[in-house]
């Protein structure tokens, strides 16, 4: 039996209520997740199935109304205060003013790291992420993709073992995406960290992760998971294999809720 | 100037919460709430007015002066009656006789002045309503007009324009003896209509280039003419940032009546009355605030009525960013 | 039709031609002897101008001081007023009406008043009425500045756990800065303004406006021209100071840009 310290995030019943103008929002209802450390676990499902608040709620940004949650054996503002995960959202939110490896080197600023170890840790992360060059550029200098390499840096900053990630890739292009994924499973792959990846696109979340929590609105809750260990390097030849193409119509069947007839068939 | 001279940061991502919030709460409770909370600071106000009186130091602070008349720097108020009346003498004040005997209380008198100024004021708005509206149209028509008037527009929005107000008046009163007859409430239109056809102007501008490009291609892909375009599309979408263009101008339009007026010394208005009582301070001090009060609610009858205006055209500024 | 852009040389000329010809116009309207006495000519304007120096410099000086002691202090009570209202919300609910009036009457009027509060002979009167004048347009910038972090950056500094005072320094207040420069920019005409307004209501006699009244009362056009001439040599450079600074902030904070 995993003791919950050794699990990177463990969830047991939770719930999230929202109070609104209607009534109550349920917003997520009776979640059970393990994560254990150094896997890649995505959270898949439609608008409003909650995927956004449970990511939330393990990083402490909003907090449960019923049910457990830890991370490493801790709760999960413990594990906030002491920096135990990094973060990336949607949008980069990189701080206009600051060049890219101030923004990178961010989090140990805020928290008193001694000049020297900050810049060497920025170098070393700038270069995990193929930015070297770019370490004196302003944001408003950077492509999207760019932006959102130096947010994964950035979450990446004080050497969590727990990543936690919003659809860090929704607002890039197609071809931009595919080569991020590619940097971000090598990256995952290097660090060893866990990662709860939260995405709306199931090739995404198939490529990346080692299981693939399906959800359901109305209420948010769980209501599938599909293992997707690739067995193989995920490498761009992955995407391409038909094992690949039989877990994507396994996951899309799963949000679909019924198998879906393929055409030959009808 | 407060329209916004500075645009709002991108939109936020609205959380549910947010959202939940704002439907809550319906109008009416809003408008309660914010005139509750607005009658709390006017009572804070002469809270701390009334405090100051009964604690302040009698003379008053003064930095660095040695004694005498007029040196030093005054920071706080001399606060026996003379200087500093009660509050609820300058009430009391209001309802007594405006100069002794039968005369009027003073709250007529002053309504009186008040009236009449700000009919000037109204006067001297409608005149640089349409006039900056036609100049903010022929800028955006023809670029050439556009780019050799709108730097000078800016310009005098800069500069103390109403440092002329003396010189129109003298302007005025020679042409009036002349024989071309110009009567001195003119001199006070014409100031306060300059003052306000500058930011009408910037303003007609900015709202009839703001549309859409989607929408300027619909317009022509319709082949929709020049003024088809002005009247169905341009001119709609410009009321939301017309509205704060007119109510500064209603602004400017007071001010500029109130200060035309003490250049002139024009009988019968506020400027008038503000002075005179001022100069007679020292044995009335309560008198002077009901003038002062008076020219207060000039300024906000002025912003009420293109407040009503906005309503009026409320069809037009959904979507509008709350300013 | 206006579908083209114009060339930069014509966004140059064209307002260049309007000030000639606005300038030719006047000096021809003048010497057709058909402009009453107080429009004096162009040249003898700037000859007065020249001739008489030292007055308008000593009296700008003293319009001038005026406004910008108003203009600091109003900037500096908007400021602290502006985070208080950003802070609590009792702040913000008893302020906000009370601005929003006081953006709409005219604030010169107080003059008198402050000047029987004050003392005739002080200049505080004039200085206060610039200081409300400047307050109002720095104090709505800078509250809308510090409400301008988005979400995204508060969850971003409140999952780094970065501390109340580390949230306020390095995020709310870089964002709130470049507006608050905006509302200076504003607030420096409005100081210059009413400063001189302030001197038709009363105080000593001295400064720019008293100096416009008594020679235009006295019929000496072209002096009287050339002290507001002065006026508005306060008024540009209170505006190019106040954008400079504006500016220079502006590209050092990087993209945000009111």
């Amino acid at each position: 039996m995993t003791i919950s310290s050794d699990l990177a995030v463990r969830a047991s019943g939770i719930g999230k209520v929202f109070p609104s103008a209607g009534g109550e929002v349920t917003a997520l209802t009776g979640v059970e997740l393990e994560v254990a450390a150094g896997e890649f676990v995505s959270l898949i499902g439609p608008s409003g199935c909650g995927k956004s608040t449970l990511l939330r709620l393990i990083a402490d940004l909003d907090s449960a109304t019923s049910g457990d949650l830890t991370l490493y054996g801790k709760t999960a503002r413990r594990a906030r205060l002491d920096q135990d995960y990094g973060i990336a959202f949607q949008q980069a939110a990189l701080l206009p003013w600051l060049t890219v490896a101030a923004n990178i080197a961010l989090p140990l600023d805020l928290h008193r790291w001694p000049k020297a170890r900050r810049d060497a840790r920025g170098a070393e992360l700038a270069e995990l992420v193929g930015l070297t060059d770019f370490t004196g550029r302003y944001p408003d200098q950077l492509s999207g993709g760019m932006q959102q390499r130096v947010a994964i840096a950035r979450s990446l900053a004080a050497q969590p073992k727990l990543l936690l990630m919003d659809e860090p890739f929704g607002a890039l292009d197609e071809m931009t995406r595919e080569r991020l994924q590619s940097e971000l499973a090598r990256i995952a792959a290097e660090t060893g960290a866990a990662v709860v990846f939260v995405t709306h696109s199931i090739p995404e979340a198939v490529f990346l992760s080692d299981r693939v929590v399906v959800m359901s609105p109305r209420p948010g809750r769980i209501t599938d998971v599909i293992d997707t260990r690739p067995g193989r390097p995920r490498d761009e030849a992955l995407r391409e294999s038909p094992e690949f193409f039989a877990r994507v119509t396994a996951v899309r069947e799963a949000l679909h809720g019924a198998p879906v007839l393929r055409a030959n068939e009808r | 100037m407060t329209d916004q001279v500075v645009a709002p940061g991108t939109a936020a991502v609205v959380s549910e919460e947010r959202v939940a919030r704002g439907i809550r709460s319906s109008r009416g409770t809003v408008l309660a709430v914010r005139v509750a909370w607005g009658l709390a600071g006017v009572a804070a106000v002469i809270a701390v007015w009334e405090l100051y009186k009964f604690f302040g130091p009698a003379d008053g602070v003064t930095v660095g002066g040695d004694g005498s008349a007029g040196s030093g720097v005054i920071l706080l108020p001399r606060t026996h009656d003379r200087a500093m009346p009660h509050v609820w003498e300058m009430i009391a004040r209001m309802f007594a006789p405006t100069s002794g005997g039968d005369t009027p209380p003073l709250v007529v008198s002053v309504a009186a002045a008040a009236g009449t100024t700000l009919g000037l004021a109204a006067l001297g708005w409608l005149i640089g309503v349409v006039v900056g509206s036609l100049l903010g149209v022929a800028m955006q028509r023809w670029r050439l007009v556009e780019a050799g008037l709108l730097p000078w527009i800016v310009v005098s929005q800069i500069v103390p324009l109403i440092a002329f107000a003396p010189v129109v008046n003298a302007i005025g009163t020679q042409v009036d003896r002349s024989g071309f007859p110009w009567p001195p409430w003119l001199s006070v239109a014409l100031i306060a209509s300059y003052l306000a056809f500058f930011p009408v102007a910037i303003g007609m501008l900015r709202g009839l280039s703001a549309p859409d490009a989607l929408h300027l291609d619909l317009m022509r892909a319709t082949s929709a003419g020049w003024w088809q375009t002005l009247v169905r599309l341009r001119l709609p979408a410009a009321v939301p940032h017309l509205l704060p263009a007119l109510r500064l101008a209603a602004a400017s339009a007071v001010v500029g009546a109130v200060v035309a007026e003490v250049s002139i010394g024009l009988r019968g208005g506020i400027g008038r009355m503000l002075i005179q009582l001022a100069g007679q301070a020292s044995s009335d001090p309560a008198a002077p605030w009901a003038p002062t009060f008076g020219t207060v609610v000039m300024g906000l009858v002025a912003a009420g009525g293109v407040a009503l205006i906005g309503v009026a055209l409320h069809r037009f500024r959904r979507g509008e960013d709350t300013a | 039709m206006n579908a083209t852009s114009l060339p930069g040389w014509a966004r140059i000329a064209a307002p260049v031609a309007v000030g000639v010809a606005g300038l030719l116009a006047w000096y021809a309207f003048v010497a057709s002897g058909s402009a009453p006495r107080m429009l004096p000519d162009p040249f003898a304007v700037a000859t007065e101008l020249v001739e008489r120096f030292p007055l308008v410099w000593e009296a700008a000086g003293i319009t001038g001081a005026n406004a910008l002691v108003g203009l600091l202090a109003g900037t500096v009570i908007a400021v602290l007023l502006a985070a208080l209202a950003a802070t609590w919300r009792p702040v913000d609910g008893m302020t906000a009406p009370l601005v929003a009036a006081l953006a709409v009457v005219p604030i010169v009027a107080l003059t008198p008043i402050l000047n029987t509060m004050f003392g005739a002979s002080s200049q505080f009167g004039r200085q206060a009425v610039a200081g409300i004048a400047a307050f109002v347009p720095v104090f709505v910038n800078t509250l809308r500045g510090l409400r301008q972090t988005r979400p995204v950056q508060r969850d971003l500094f409140r999952a780094t756990a970065a501390t109340g005072g580390q949230t306020f320094l390095r995020l709310t207040l870089p964002t709130a800065l470049p507006y608050l420069l905006s509302g200076v920019r504003v607030a420096a005409s409005l100081a210059v303004i009413s400063a001189l307004v302030a001197e038709y209501f009363g105080g000593p006699a001295d400064g720019i406006g008293t100096a416009i009244a008594t020679y235009a009362k006295s019929g000496r056009a072209a002096l009287a021209w050339a002290f507001v001439g002065g006026g508005i040599a306060i008024g540009l450079l209170f505006f190019l100071l106040t954008a400079l600074l504006e500016r220079i902030v502006a590209r050092r904070l990087g993209a945000l840009r009111p």
